[in-house]
């Protein structure tokens, strides 16, 4: 059921070969969000003609060229059609719908620039041992270079109200983006909070998710800007 | 003594596509400078290899050719380093064309929408709207399924 005070929010979704499950994904959060904007980033599946199914807006980057770039494809797109606050979600079912109005409200309620998701301020999230270490070692580092005091530096669920989302101009194209909103966002110095999110790990997403391994990628795209 | 002949005809062949490369005038002008450097030395070092041990020694290497390979180490690193540069600039400069690119289409499917037949008002308007990264203003078309386009709108301050 559409929810009124959600008129104004935009869900911006960067999409990559999801076709599997892009189309469920989309269709639950449309129930919530009427206005979604999907950025296919040159997916060599059918993701982008099933996110067009559902009748979701969709944008095509006509070559790959990463998360991040999808990312600010879909803010600038969101922006230019009045969105007062944008919300970051992801393609592939990680996020929770429920969770992604509930930080809307609370950024309109308690008039915040930036909510953040965080999936370690409660214990609803299971990860793997390793996974923790790696997404405990990136808060770590976030922390130390940006002065922000986060409990989550990768978690793709966000809320930007509008002043913050312009103020965004994200340079890396691939995965190191993370690191970067959260940099542009302590950059403007308007208040934020984290947010309790759970991340649903499912034997899809991590079939597909990010291996550990990839993080010394994001480190290195970091370090030699 | 048909090495020489090779390793001369190489460094020549080497140092021309170099000077066809482009780039700034004044980075052009440094480039040139090296290279001639470079054929005057590669030159030198090809036919009188003693003179390349005479300055390995000078400098505390046993042999010219140990220092020839510690000269092209460091030069294959700059070489990497250079090329990594831009390479990033290149695929940065990519995504911002790819990303206008999209936002364009974007904007004239939205137009077109407003107006079906593609001749409206709107449609030359809206594509000729210039900066895209920096536009702020809501486009003036609504979505399908807009029940009031209007409404969001007026909330914003």
């Amino acid at each position: 059921m559409p929810d009124d005070s959600l008129a104004d929010a935009w869900l911006v979704v960067p999409l990559y070969d999801e076709a599997e499950v892009i189309g469920p994904v989309l269709r639950e959060a449309l129930a919530t969000f009427p206005r979604i904007v999907v950025v296919d980033d040159g997916s060599s599946d059918a993701s982008a003609a099933r996110a067009r199914e559902t009748g979701a807006r969709v944008l095509e980057h006509p070559v790959n060229l990463g998360q991040g770039a999808a990312l600010q494809t879909g803010i600038t797109y969101a922006l230019a059609h009045g969105a007062r606050y944008v919300v970051t979600f992801d393609a592939d079912g990680q996020h929770q719908v429920a969770d992604a109005a509930a930080m809307v409200r609370r950024a309109r309620e308690e008039r915040l620039g930036a909510v953040l998701g965080s999936r370690f301020l409660d214990d609803r999230t299971r990860a793997g041992l390793l996974k923790r270490v790696v997404l405990r070692l990136a808060v770590w580092f976030t922390n130390a270079t940006t002065g922000m005091r986060l409990t989550d530096a990768h978690n793709g669920l966000r809320v930007l109200r509008r002043d913050v989302a312009e103020q965004i101009d994200l340079r890396q194209a691939r995965m190191a983006h993370a690191s970067e909103i959260v940099t542009q966002v302590a950059r403007t110095g308007t208040t934020w909070r984290e947010h309790p999110v759970h991340v649903l790990y499912t034997d899809y997403s991590r079939a597909k998710g990010q291996s550990v391994l990839n993080s010394v990628n994001i480190l290195v795209d970091l370090v030699f800007k | 003594m048909w090495i020489k002949i090779l390793l001369v005809i190489a460094v020549a062949a080497v140092s021309v596509a170099l000077t066809r490369a482009t780039g700034g005038a004044r980075h052009q002008a440094v480039r040139r400078i090296l290279l001639a450097l470079f054929v005057v030395a590669a030159g030198v070092a090809v036919l009188w290899p003693p003179l390349l041990t005479k300055v390995a020694n000078l400098v505390g290497v046993g042999r010219g050719a140990d220092l020839l390979l510690y000269a092209l180490v460091i030069a294959f690193l700059t070489y990497i380093s250079t090329s990594y540069r831009r390479t990033s600039r290149l695929s940065r400069d990519l995504t911002t064309m790819a990303r206008e690119l999209t936002l364009l289409r974007a904007q004239v499917e939205d137009d077109r929408r407003c107006a079906p037949d593609g001749t409206g008002p709107a449609a030359l308007e809206g594509t000729a709207g210039g900066d895209l990264h920096k536009s702020s203003t809501p486009g003036p078309h609504s979505l399908p399924g807009d029940s009031a386009p209007t409404a969001y709108d007026a909330q914003r301050d």
